[in-house]
């Protein structure tokens, strides 16, 4: 229950009924941030927590789930294996919003394929990568987004080339695909927030520094590094549904994305002129960024009309797993029929 | 010292008689060999006799040899046989190995053009001239290849008395209704058979006449029952991925559950099917809807199982129900993926790292394969573990005869669900993994329950009774110990052996599955030798105390099955150490179904006959 001193959201919960069990990450883990953000949005937003699923893989990143809404349905699943976990769950009641955090290791190594097919199937779900180049849970070794030649204490000099998440899943024909820099709260909880508005999967790429393995001032998933490097596509901004509000922007710089369901998503354009629903276009950008040695963050690629999975089947209005007993079983008739066909 | 090899006489000989033969076809691969051969199954049902069929194919698409051997028997055997009294050679790449199963005497059908000598000079020969039938049907040149086969359809027709109407109700069915290739392939059945009575006259004892004993009956492979009692067993979500030969029970399921599974009053269907990317995705989504409230399940045989270990592993520590159907092949690694077996066991029975035992159904008809399809669900969600269904591809994938499917006598069982009104009631607060009953199984909700105290946190890793993260020694030990005994306490409520006894009998025989045809048909025979057994059919495991109690009442229990260690023998002798010494492993694999006469012929070694 909310507390008095506390501000009350619409649905009268403060942001205490948000709140997960205390973290056991290390104090300054990028993934902290990410928690407290997706927390704010939840909060901002008036869910209601018993509405929302979280779900996760194995890794650093996948204990965050432990860490905020309490009151809402967690899995904790297996290594690489979240994407598929949250598709069978999420038929249960299409009505329920679906969180997944995963790892770099955890989508980029192991779970690679079952990250694919998810963004593929457009999965509705927003599903959040806290990646950090780095295995933390097993104490330092590369993960496969660990740029090369980087330098960990126990394994020398990475030698290959790393997979770009962004770039993976824009391939891969996510709906929604997003960069985000966990040292900028702003745009993080915004993109959030449209990533749970999206009807499709929405990743979202957070570089999430690791403070105990992987936070060298030249290494790219560094706190120092992404300040100094990151370049924002956009100020970026989400309006929730039916609400006026003022925007602050100036006239004819901003890009409004509507999505399904009446929000809108508001781009302030800055030095570039880019367009996020252009997958070629998309590509493009992220490899020039890439020479340039820049760290691009914002709504990379958006498709609001891509069909979700949950389009391609005919389901009920009630969710399946409240439909009675007796709408499962077909009729005893039905079943004469059938012994008839078996010939 | 060398074994003393007793030469034994064959019991199945005196089977060859009207009603009472078998036949095996020999052709290639992809040449619409089993059209021909399913309608003659078919035409011979019809006609009120019992028969079966057994698809003896290789792993390929197109030019491997395949076999077909259907066994007609007025005494209701369905087992394979070894030896045929009619062979059927349209295959130049086997023609002279097609003449060794042939018994004595026996009746040769072979395609004319083939010149390969012949090995031996006690068959009836029937060459039979398929390019010159062929020219009189006159067949588009795209359908010629096709329809080959359909000569030696009309030629045995001829011989064995089979009528044109119950063919062409066969042809009917099979081309669901299709005028133009049923009249095309019935006017080469017609040809053939013309030209058999113009040119044959044989005195052989291979008769088919009419009876009425398949009045009631069905036609059926076991992946389409299982299906079916899937379907009937209310299943709302399924997630598959392809191998043989599992393949045709969700596809069976992609056939029926459009018609049976949409609602009448909204038009919306109340299930979803998904292919999977692979077999630890299939089995990932099964996890997630069976955590989400859905009764779920997959299908997969030995190589798609291993990779379903993870999941299973994370499924019986958190609880999770979900089904699981085993249509096994021969292992080990691809083995033979388009041959029988029953050698996944051990790994269904064991399945997971650490401690693990879960609960089979093991059925040994099609007409058990549409039951457990139902039941296995409703024991999933009742004990909220994973439940496997161990087929194989002689039940699942060949036509057996039996009585028509039965409606389910018990509704659906959902077990301890807790939804908000539930949680209103309780005071306390509830703990998912608190054994309230003290019946080991704990009350569960799923995400979609609204109560502000409906949620858990789901892990694989340690946890208390209410679902929090815990490495506490006690508490560690006290689940897990709790998970075994929910698991055994389903052998109470599981299906029941099948027990057969013989009066006087001091020693007893137990067998599982798709063996039951051939164990039956053995016993006969052993009967007529001298040698009394009783027989056990095992259901399920674990094993219910009447399994128990039948090995400690006998003297010699022999343990039949189709793989190399004697898999249950292993697991029974386990369970019943003190009786150890006086289990008898009978276990054999070559890939072929067992037969009567190899179950026969070891017993009485055994029995120093």
């Amino acid at each position: 229950m909310a507390e008095n001193n506390q501000k009350l959201n619409e649905i009268g919960l403060s942001k205490s009924d948000y709140k997960g069990k205390p973290s056991t990450l290390c104090l300054g883990c990028g993934h902290n941030a990410i928690v407290a953000q997706v927390i704010a949005a939840c909060y901002e937003m008036n869910i209601p927590p018993e509405s929302l699923v979280k779900v996760s893989g194995i890794g650093c990143s996948s204990k965050a789930p432990t860490y905020f809404m309490e009151r809402s349905f967690g899995f904790n699943g297996l290594h690489g294996r979240m994407p598929s976990l949250a598709t069978g769950a999420l038929f249960g009641d299409t009505s329920l919003i679906g969180i997944g955090i995963s790892g770099d290791g955890d989508t980029a190594s192991i779970g690679m394929g079952q990250f694919k097919h998810v963004t593929r199937r457009n999965l509705p779900m927003l599903y959040i990568v806290a990646n950090n180049g780095v295995y933390g849970l097993t104490k330092g070794q590369f993960s496969a987004t660990a740029e090369e030649g980087l330098a960990l204490k126990k394994q020398g000099q990475n030698r290959y080339v790393p997979v770009d998440i962004v770039w993976e899943a824009i391939a891969g024909r996510a709906s929604f695909v997003a960069r985000s820099f966990s040292g900028d709260p702003q745009q993080l909880k915004s993109l959030i927030k449209a990533g749970i508005h999206h009807k499709g999967i929405a990743v979202i790429d957070v570089i999430s520094p690791c403070v105990t393995f992987n936070n060298q001032d030249e290494s790219f998933h560094s706190y120092a590094w992404g300040k100094s490097h990151e370049v924002a596509l956009h100020e970026l901004s989400f309006v929730p549904p039916v609400r006026a509000i003022k925007v602050q922007y100036a006239q004819g710089e901003t890009l409004e994305v509507p999505l399904y369901d009446g929000t809108h998503i508001i781009l302030k354009k800055l030095a570039q002129d880019y367009e996020p629903t252009n997958r070629a276009k998309a590509l493009q950008m992220l490899e020039e960024a890439n020479d340039r040695n820049e760290l691009i963050t914002g709504l990379i690629y958006i498709n609001p009309k891509q069909k979700s999975l949950f389009d391609l089947y005919d389901l009920p209005e009630t969710p399946l797993n409240r439909l009675a007993a007796d709408q499962l079983r077909p009729s005893p008739e039905s079943l004469e029929e059938i012994n008839q066909l078996m010939y | 010292m060398a074994e003393t090899i007793k030469t034994v006489k064959p019991a199945q000989r005196r089977l060859s008689g009207v009603n009472e033969f078998s036949i095996n076809i020999g052709t290639a691969n992809g040449s619409g060999s089993q059209t021909a051969n399913l309608t003659l199954l078919r035409a011979i049902f019809k006609m009120g006799v019992p028969v079966s069929g057994k698809n003896i194919f290789p792993s390929n698409i197109q030019g491997l040899p395949t076999w077909y051997k259907i066994r007609v028997s007025q005494a209701g055997y369905a087992g394979r046989r070894q030896e045929a009294d009619i062979v059927v050679a349209m295959n130049p790449d086997t023609f002279t190995e097609d003449q060794n199963d042939l018994v004595e005497g026996g009746l040769f059908l072979y395609d004319e053009d083939i010149k390969d000598p012949f090995d031996r000079d006690d068959m009836i020969l029937v060459a039979m001239p398929i390019k010159k039938l062929l020219r009189e049907a006159q067949p588009h040149k795209d359908l010629r290849k096709f329809v080959a086969n359909m000569v030696y359809v009309g030629v045995l027709a001829n011989l064995l008395g089979i009528e044109m109407e119950p063919i062409e109700q066969a042809l009917e069915f099979h081309f669901k209704g299709k005028r133009s290739p049923i009249e095309f392939n019935l006017k080469v059945i017609q040809l053939a058979a013309q030209w058999a009575e113009e040119n044959l006259d044989l005195d052989t004892p291979f008769r088919i006449e009419p009876r009425d004993l398949t009045d009631n009956a069905i036609l059926v492979d076991g992946n389409t029952a299982g299906a079916l009692g899937s379907i009937y067993g209310g299943m709302h979500f399924v997630s598959w991925y392809p191998i043989t030969p599992a393949t045709s029970l969700p596809e069976a399921m992609l056939e029926y559950a459009p018609k049976l599974r949409v609602d009448p009053e909204t038009g919306k269907q109340t299930y979803v099917i998904i292919q999977a990317e692979d077999e630890l995705a299939a089995l990932g989504m099964v996890v997630g809807a069976g955590w989400a409230g859905l009764r779920a399940m997959t299908a997969t045989s030995g190589p798609g199982l291993s990779l379903m270990a993870e999941y299973t592993s994370l499924a019986y520590f958190a609880e999770i129900p979900l089904v699981i159907w085993v249509v096994q092949r021969v292992g080990p690694s691809t083995g033979l993926p388009t041959r029988t077996a029953q050698g996944d066991i051990n790994l269904s029975y064991y399945l997971g790292q650490g401690d693990a035992q879960h609960i089979l159904l093991i059925p040994g008809t099609v007409g058990e394969c549409f039951e457990f399809g139902w039941k296995a669900l409703d024991l999933a969600e009742k004990y909220q573990t994973p439940v496997f269904v161990l087929s194989d591809l002689d039940l699942g994938k060949n036509q057996w005869m039996a009585e028509p499917f039965e409606y389910p006598d018990q509704p659906i069982e959902r077990g301890k669900i807790l939804w908000e009104e539930d949680l209103e009631k309780i005071k306390e607060d509830w703990g998912r993994y608190k054994d309230i009953d003290g019946d080991f199984i704990p009350y569960r909700t799923v995400p979609g329950n609204r109560h502000p105290n409906g949620a858990y946190f789901t892990r694989g890793t340690g946890h208390d009774e209410y679902a929090n993260y815990s490495e506490h020694p006690q508490e560690w030990e006290k689940n897990l110990c709790r998970i075994k005994n929910k698991v055994d306490s389903s052998s109470t409520e599981t299906p029941k052996p099948v027990v057969k006894k013989q009066r006087g009998a001091k020693n007893g025989l137990i067998a599982f599955g798709s063996t039951d045809s051939a164990v039956t048909e053995a016993l006969d025979y052993l009967k007529q030798d001298g040698v009394k057994l009783d027989y056990l059919r095992l259901r399920a495991m674990p094993p219910a105390p009447e399994v128990l109690d039948f090995i400690r009442k006998h003297k010699k229990v022999y343990v039949v099955e189709n793989n190399r260690d004697g898999q249950m023998h292993s697991i029974l002798s386990l369970e019943l150490p003190e009786k150890a010494a006086d289990m008898t492993s009978l276990a054999h694999i070559d890939g072929l179904p067992l037969n009567a006469e190899w179950i026969r012929e070891s017993i009485l070694q055994e029995e120093n006959l």
